[in-house]
């Protein structure tokens, strides 16, 4: 194959799934020369799996992508077929978005929205090598003989790298949904001195919507008021499709118990690691047989399809034991199977060879992101190409690197785990990885990031203005609210009583009366006689301010804490295997993350707080030692 | 830099009639001052530096007046650390240090971690360079002996009771992370505010039924009341002195008692013993004879541990067998002394009446016998057949100034729960609280709840 020079460009993103998406959009939004390569250009953010994005910590993800310029919020603001907003019932902190998607809608826009980029060039092919020169990526190389330069190159291959399939026996080496597979890349990946696992996932069956018996079926209908997941959108989408609830009987189980030899789970075939989280009906079925009946939600694929995916029946088993399984599912007796459910093994890289910025710590200017980084899922993704795209693009341009700490985001709290602690199976987003969720709510993402999205040139003025006036608001009126008293007249303890509170004895600020778990801020407005109207949202901020200001305050001193041990930073150089005392397990573990942070070092397992010490009085020593000299 | 208020004791453990408790940091002097009344009523913060104070402690829960203390007040920069210091000296004895240290680790100190004040004097540039390999040995060699002990203590009582109440949370907290994260999934039940507030309420319960053992001070301040009874003349003062002399006592005087009754501490294989009457035994070799019968059962009753000793060259006594009807149902251990002299003693007649109780042969002349009394003492304690209590007192500050911010965590989650707070807010405190249980035995590792996550639940697409 004969080589030509094909281009040269600030970034390259390998790969346009959720993370390369974001990442080709966040490179040239921060005003680098963009390239994006890709095996296929229809597949553009493609959904190998359920059709639906965000949910609970995936949905805030998504609105801090959002709040940081980055593009999944929008996009799914105009191509769901359904949202809904989840944990109503509980506090603040853990509710969140999620939307049903129209899959092909979805990549449409998506797609557009490159297209439409300034600063970013879209090209199809495949890459099969990196250019690596003195230990720094210069460009890479690709199946047609195409060579392409640059100063940053970003991979997101997904789950390409030696992709196989497998369904039943059968076996084969395939990308997601039948897409060519990997295997030159994940060679030259191997031989530039990558470390990889093996990894699995699975996917279920899909079947057409004409043939569902939906009368043996629940209806799961969206919310039936305006929702978006962009701080930014304007028009909502009211015209929604519902979905459809189902439960698997004794016959499905019995189904699985017999043919559970020809599963390759059990039979041996399949060596990847699962996640735990999302098991197959096989799994679940063997792990919990004393339960009766597990849940199947029917989610239509889109508006212009008739595909519907079979969310709960996720497997590996034959086609023909899958088609069984459909049968003993009431509503599906007769349903006809489009696709077959089937379960992917994959590459990936040890996501610990990474720094937080998402850079290769062997190979200067090279990032990765996305589940070729050990994740799943399409907002961990998308959270991982943003910051890849971001810090790519800054290095680049030569601005400051981008690194989220685990009290300003989800986005941090992941890349964080990632690079710090590894992991030993597909990483999924769970709203108990963050030790700071009250402060990591969905409704403050703009606040939380806005400013950081304004500073690296992630987000316009006029939305940067827009922020801005909506903070004064907020601050206005928590201000107002704190000084002004309400006296107990009879307005106040009538509106009281009908909200089930207790008598006022005194006057009492408006503040402290919100606080009261039975009022709300509509409430106090009213007896506060507020002059201007406020948006919802400014009122939302509100509310959540003054009412849950214990706990938040709680969490804030312990973000202080953190601060002060990310402020004592590590230098780069240091030389673990010199320092007497640390334990050889920390000294290992140390030299192999190399944690920027004393807040970083310390959430490595197997380093322990003497360790910790240890580390803070060497580091001090030296510098003592530079100031004396 | 900036540092939190550290506090630990300063004086080697029960040497000395007066121990040091040494605090350091920002807050030392208001952590000083929250606790100490000088008789005039000044506060420490008013008075110049480098000057010491008489006066007393008083627990600002209660109001009582804790313990009588002199103070040195220290500001910074002039002092071992840099920081301000303050040295509370107080009696000697392990029930006043460690009550003072409990008090200041309560009033917002933090307990020093070993070598951490040697640290900070090393951090603030008062110790040069030189020194500082040296304090990374010490902060090694300390906290793997630290480390140690905690191990042995995972045996421990304590740690299964703790244990218990952190899967307790475990398993509430794990439901609702379960409810959140997979908000549509039927097979978990919803975690309501009943439910919650049950929990945590039977451990509140728990952690104030710990927290009183540690205040009545049994085994955990004061050590196991143990008696050496015995006909005179069975060798009970040997018995005394052997286990003083191997182990080091330490003589206290039982203030607001007769100064007769005298208590010396011994640390027999890790078990915190206090024996009781040594004076007594010493001077009459009878406390039954010295102190009447009355008083004698009353001792005899609250002891922990008796030590009933027979002579092997004698038959038994009508009175040795009234003894082994007064210790019948307590925790005795049979000790036979003088088989360096021709046997008396019929052997099976002891074994009848003493049932399963533990018997050691010694010869306490010959110092013979003593390591399988040590042993017998040693594995009573540990293998909980003795009730009073069950955490050793090696680190028993740190572990009650947990106890008492997991009292405080759970509390704060039931007054929420009761005040209608959403549940998944009532959680924050639950799981602080259960971090903080997992403090005291050691047991930080964080994939714990996801463990519990996966396995108790049914999850997935
Ligand atoms: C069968 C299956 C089931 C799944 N189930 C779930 C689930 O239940 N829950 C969940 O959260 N997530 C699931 N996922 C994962 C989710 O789809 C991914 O996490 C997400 O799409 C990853 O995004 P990505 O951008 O990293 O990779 P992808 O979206 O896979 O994108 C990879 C991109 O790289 C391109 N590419 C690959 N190799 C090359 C090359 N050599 N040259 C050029 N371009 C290349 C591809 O064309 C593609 O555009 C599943 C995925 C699959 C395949």
């Amino acid at each position: 194959m004969p080589k030509f020079e094909a281009g040269t460009f600030d970034v390259i993103v390998v790969g346009a799934g959720h993370a390369g998406a974001e990442a080709a959009l966040a490179s040239a939004r921060m005003g680098a020369k963009t390239l994006v390569l890709t095996m296929n250009l229809d597949m553009i953010a493609f959904m190998p799996c359920n059709p639906s994005i965000g949910g609970p910590a995936k949905g805030i993800v998504v609105r801090e992508i959002d709040a940081l310029g980055g593009a999944m919020g929008r996009v799914i603001d105009k191509t769901h077929i359904q949202m809904r907003m989840l944990n109503t019932a509980k506090g603040p902190a853990v509710r969140a978005l999620r939307a049903q998607a129209d899959k092909v809608l979805y990549q449409q826009e998506m797609k557009r929205l490159m297209e439409d980029e300034d600063n970013l060039t879209l090209h199809q092919g495949v890459v099969e090598k990196l250019i690596v020169e003195d230990g720094t990526v210069k460009g890479l190389e690709t199946q047609a003989g195409g060579i392409y330069r640059a100063q940053s190159v970003v991979i997101t291959t997904g789950t390409f790298l030696r992709g196989e399939i497998i369904i039943g026996d059968l076996r084969y080496s395939s990308g997601p949904n039948n897409q060519q597979p990997s295997i030159k890349l994940a060679e030259n990946l191997e031989q530039l001195g990558f470390e990889t696992v093996r990894f699995k996932t699975g996917t279920p069956p899909r079947v057409n919507s004409k043939s569902i018996d939906y009368s043996q079926t629940e209806i799961q209908p969206g919310d039936d008021v305006p929702r978006a997941f962009s701080f930014e959108t304007t028009e909502f989408i009211l015209d929604q499709l519902p979905c459809w609830l189902t439960y698997t009987t004794g016959k499905t189980h019995q189904i699985i118990d017999e043919n559970l030899h020809l599963s390759p789970m059990y039979s041996g075939m399949a060596k990847g690691t699962g996640p735990r989280y999302c098991p197959s009906i096989e799994d679940k079925i063997v792990r919990f047989s004393d339960k009766p009946r597990h849940q199947i939600f029917l989610e239509p694929e889109g508006r212009n399809t008739s595909e519907v995916y079979v969310q709960g029946l996720s497997t590996s088993l034959p086609e023909h034991v899958q088609r069984q399984l459909l049968e003993s599912i009431p509503g599906l007796e007769k349903a006809e199977m489009m696709r077959a459910g089937y379960a992917i093994e994959y590459d990936a890289i040890v996501p610990t060879q990474l720094w937080p910025t998402l850079e290769s710590k062997q190979i200067v200017n090279l990032y990765t992101a996305g589940q070729i980084n050990g994740t799943s899922g399409y907002e961990e993704a998308a959270g991982q190409g943003l910051m890849a795209g971001i810090n790519a693009a800054a290095k680049v341009l030569g601005k400051e690197e981008v690194i989220l700490s685990r009290s300003e985001a989800y986005i941090g709290v992941l890349i964080d785990d990632l690079v710090t602690k590894g992991t030993s199976e597909p990483y999924r987003l769970l709203t108990s990885r963050a030790e700071y969720r009250l402060l990591l709510r969905h409704d403050n993402a703009d606040m939380r990031l806005t400013d950081l999205g304004y500073r690296i040139g992630m987000v316009k003025e006029d939305r940067y203005a827009k922020f801005l006036t909506k903070k004064d608001l907020i601050e206005e009126e928590i201000k107002r609210l704190r000084k002004m008293m309400i006296k107990p007249n009879e307005q106040t303890q009538q509106l009281i009583q009908e909200a089930g509170g207790s008598e006022l004895k005194d006057g009492i600020r408006a503040a402290d009366l919100l606080k009261r778990p039975e009022m709300t801020y509509d409430m106090i407005a009213q007896l506060t006689a507020s002059e201007v109207e406020l948006a919802d949202e400014v009122k939302e901020q509100v509310e959540i301010h003054i009412k849950y200001e214990g706990y938040i305050e709680k969490s804030l001193q312990q973000v202080d804490k953190l601060k002060k041990m990310e402020n004592k930073k590590i230098p780069e150089d240091i030389d673990y295997h010199a320092i007497s005392g640390l334990a050889t397990e920390a000294r290992g573990k140390l030299a192999e993350v190399r944690p920027l942070s004393i807040a970083q070092a310390s959430r490595i397992s197997g380093v322990n707080p003497a360790d910790i010490s240890i580390l803070l009085v060497y580091i001090e020593q030296g510098r003592i030692a530079k100031v004396s000299v | 830099m900036e540092f939190d208020t550290i506090a630990a004791i300063s004086t080697p453990s029960g040497e000395g009639a007066i121990a040091i408790v040494r605090l350091s940091g920002p807050e030392a002097i208001g952590i000083a001052d929250k606790l100490f009344r000088a008789p005039g009523g000044r506060p420490l913060a008013s008075q110049p530096t480098h000057t010491i104070h008489y006066g007393h402690l008083e627990d600002p829960t209660t109001g009582e007046v804790a313990e009588e203390v002199m103070v040195s007040f220290m500001k910074g920069p002039k002092t071992f650390t840099r920081e301000d210091v303050i040295e509370i000296n107080c009696h000697g004895g392990i029930v006043s240090v460690n009550r003072v240290l409990q008090l200041v680790l309560q009033a917002g100190a933090r307990l020093a971690e070993p070598g951490e004040f040697t640290k900070r004097a090393f951090l603030n540039g008062r110790i040069d360079l030189s020194q500082a390999e040296a304090v990374m040995d010490l902060i090694r060699a300390k906290t793997d002996r630290a480390m140690d002990v905690a191990l042995g203590q995972m045996e421990g009582r304590l740690s299964k009771l703790i244990s218990t109440l952190r899967q307790a949370l475990l398993e509430s907290i794990a439901q609702m992370e379960v409810n959140i994260d997979y908000p549509e999934y039927d097979d978990v039940e919803e975690m309501t505010r009943p439910m919650m507030l049950e929990k945590a309420e039977w451990v509140r319960a728990e952690i104030e039924k710990l927290l009183q053992t540690s205040s009545q001070g049994k085994i955990l301040r004061e050590g196991l009341s143990t008696v050496i009874v015995g006909r005179p003349n069975v060798g009970k003062s040997s018995l005394l002195n052997s286990l003083v002399h191997e182990n080091k006592a330490i003589v206290t005087e039982i203030a607001g008692t007769t100064r007769d009754i005298i208590e010396e501490y011994v640390n027999v294989r890790g078990v915190p013993l206090r024996l009781v009457d040594t004076a007594g035994i010493r001077e009459t070799e009878d406390i039954v004879e010295r102190i009447g019968v009355e008083r004698s059962r009353k001792v005899l009753k609250e002891a922990d541990l008796i030590l009933y000793v027979l002579n092997y060259s004698e038959a038994l006594t009508a009175e040795d067998e009234l003894l082994f009807e007064a210790v019948k149902d307590m925790n005795y251990i049979v000790v036979i002394n003088k088989t360096d002299l021709p046997q008396g003693i019929d052997l099976e007649q002891v074994q009848q009446l003493a049932g399963s109780k533990r018997m050691v042969t010694t010869s306490l002349i010959e110092e013979e016998g003593i390591d399988q009394l040590e042993e017998a003492i040693a594995a009573l304690f540990f293998e909980g057949e003795i009730e009073a209590g069950d955490m050793t007192y090696v680190s028993n500050a740190r572990h009650i100034s947990l106890l008492h911010q997991a009292h405080k965590t759970i509390s704060d989650a039931i007054g929420a729960a009761e005040m209608d707070v959403p549940v998944d807010m009532i959680q924050i405190d639950v799981t602080r609280t259960w971090e903080i249980l997992g403090e005291i035995i050691g047991d930080t590792a964080d994939d714990g709840l996801l463990n519990q996550l996966f396995s108790q639940f049914c999850l997935g697409k």
